[in-house]
């Protein structure tokens, strides 16, 4: 049963922490750097369910998120439907063309689908950059008005946070959900030794198929939300390459196939970005730190620091689990 | 007896290599068959055209009154018909457990985790391996790499077990002990079809044995039969006179 996992009382005691934080002195900076966590662990936890879980290398991961984005603020600033409703539309829009992109290039295995995972976002960005309703190149903006039906700008980045660290906390019981689950044993079959487990009587297509669009609904969602908070949208920040990449550094980092492993590195990593990010000297350096992490953590420490862990301390792999 | 596997007419050509051609064979209920010839007869061709992992060009493949010609290798292992590989592979970031689990889940009965949980069990105690099941996959011997080929397969309750060489690379205890594994599969409802190289094996366990050389059958008789048969001894000695010879030269 997955209610006796103590990791599941683990990630709703660490989304209340995230609540209740920022919440405590109505601390906007440290809300806002919590936001950025939470995104990471969002992306980070639905990328894992393909590479960890499944072993396929997603590197368009971003796509999901940016396009959600792009849908999302659609419905909600043009056509003014509510927040939720237009988030979870682009989840279900994002999560269908997933399905159907996968059907089709999950039929590639290791390097190829990697490839045709770059192909996707190219290609979705450049389609968006060209798509005269949402805004082409320039993108779209927020009016003020959208903000009214949640109680003014001010409110409405509050409950933005709010849903934002929901589904923080519904990507890593999802995660988890999976792994306990005989359709995640089947992928963990799949990611060991695909021809096999098709022997074995897995329905690999189908099973490759749901998983990436799985992974899609998410951070599409998410990605909704937090375009609609940041309050404008355009193809270069929706479908940020860098991210893409910088998801997958997260991942190795916490250590893949584990759902603690995806938060870690999440929000490790992104605390570590943030703060180069904003440092004067090193602004322009939080790249070359990604790379050499990522060398770092495959050579030294293939399970990510999870897998270190269990590696010390060989019991804690049943609590974490 | 009723026919639990007809194959009709079934080839394969890879390129310009034919490797089945027009073979036909049936399978009765109960029944172990044994699958020999000579390398590169296409022997494992034709295990792959059986269960699906290769579309045959021609030909029909019926199991237990269906037609299961170009269904994959998931949907066959649903009606029934579970194989072990030649070259084992073991899902090696796994335990021995959740391998034979994944059987479990995946197979005729598409059991829930709990069911699975609970045959998996019973399947490695069957296989002697209920010492090993929370061992890594890929920490085993060959012998129980092979063992646990047999085991996911068993898992699946199947109503055919393809055996791919599960002999192959033992030593003659672990040959011996094989052999009884299998001769209790048998008994236990399950038919058996096998390839082996292991003669004394094939020749103790099969019913009747299929005898492949070249992609083509050049015989299909009970194992006293085949020995004796021109064109067996001569795809694999050469020349079919030879067992005379010798004996005239000795």
């Amino acid at each position: 049963m997955i209610l006796r996992r103590p990791l599941l009382w683990l990630i709703l005691a660490l989304a209340a922490l995230f609540v209740w934080l920022p919440l405590r002195n109505h601390d906007v900076a440290l809300r806002e750097d919590l936001i950025l966590v939470a995104v990471a662990i969002i992306l980070t936890s639905n990328l894992n369910l393909m590479i960890g879980y499944t072993g396929y290398v997603n590197f368009g991961h971003i796509v999901f998120y940016g396009l959600g984005g792009y849908v999302g603020l659609y419905l909600a600033t043009v056509l003014n439907w509510n927040l939720i409703v237009a988030a979870l539309i682009a989840g279900v829009t994002v999560s269908v063309l997933a399905l159907l992109f996968g059907l089709g290039i999950l039929r590639l295995r290791g390097a190829y689908f990697a490839l045709a995972t770059i192909g996707v976002l190219v290609a979705v960005q450049a389609f968006v950059a060209n798509f005269e309703p949402w805004g082409r190149s320039t993108g779209m903006y927020v009016s003020f008005a959208s903000y009214a039906p949640l109680g003014g700008a001010r409110r409405a980045l509050w409950i933005t946070y709010y849903l934002i660290i929901g589904v923080m906390a519904l990507s890593l019981v999802l995660s988890l959900g999976i792994r306990r689950s005989k359709f995640g044993l089947g992928l963990f079959a799949i990611r060991e030794d695909e021809d096999a487990a098709i022997v074995l009587g897995v329905n690999a297509t189908v099973y490759k198929a749901i998983i990436y669009s799985v992974s899609a609904f998410l951070p599409a969602v998410a990605g909704a939300l937090m375009f609609f908070k940041n309050g404008m949208i355009d193809p270069s920040i929706a479908f940020e390459y860098m991210l893409s990449l910088e998801g997958i550094v997260m991942l190795m980092l916490g250590g893949q196939g584990t759902v603690a492993g995806s938060a870690l590195g999440g929000a490790l990593y992104e605390r570590l970005r943030s703060y180069l990010l904003t440092s004067p000297r090193l602004s322009e350096f939080h790249l070359v730190i990604a790379g050499a992490l990522l060398l770092l953590v495959v050579r030294l420490a293939p399970g990510g620091l999870i897998g270190w862990l269990y590696r010390l301390v060989p019991r804690s792999r049943e609590v974490v689990e | 007896m009723t026919a639990l596997l007809e194959v009709q007419g079934v080839s394969k050509r890879f390129g310009g290599l034919q490797a089945v051609g027009d073979v036909s064979f049936t399978l009765q209920e109960g029944e172990i068959l044994g699958l020999i010839g000579p390398n590169g007869a296409g022997k494992t061709t034709l295990f792959n055209l059986v269960n699906g992992v290769y579309k045959t060009d021609t030909g029909s493949i019926i199991f237990s009154g269906k037609n299961i010609t170009g269904r994959s290798p998931d949907q066959v292992v649903h009606l029934g018909l579970a194989r072990t590989h030649q070259i084992v592979r073991p899902l090696n970031g796994m335990s021995v457990l959740e391998n034979v689990i994944v059987g479990a889940c995946y197979g005729r009965e598409y059991q829930s985790l709990r069911a699975a949980r609970a045959t998996a069990l019973e399947v490695l105690e069957q296989v002697g391996m209920a010492s090993r099941a929370n061992s890594p996959a890929h920490s085993l011997t060959l012998a129980f790499k092979k063992r646990l080929e047999v085991a996911r397969a068993l898992a699946a309750r199947p109503k055919l077990l393809l055996l791919d060489e599960v002999l192959a690379g033992l030593n003659p205890t672990e040959i011996a002990q094989m052999i009884d594994l299998i001769r209790k599969i048998r008994d236990s409802g399950v038919s058996v079809f096998m390839i082996e190289h292991v003669m004394q094996a094939i020749m103790n366990l099969s019913d009747r044995i299929l005898v492949l050389n070249l992609g083509h059958k050049i015989a299909e008789a009970p194992p006293a039969e085949v020995v004796k048969n021109p064109d067996v001894v001569e795809a694999y000695l050469g020349f079919p006179d030879i067992v005379d010879k010798l004996r005239g030269a000795s």
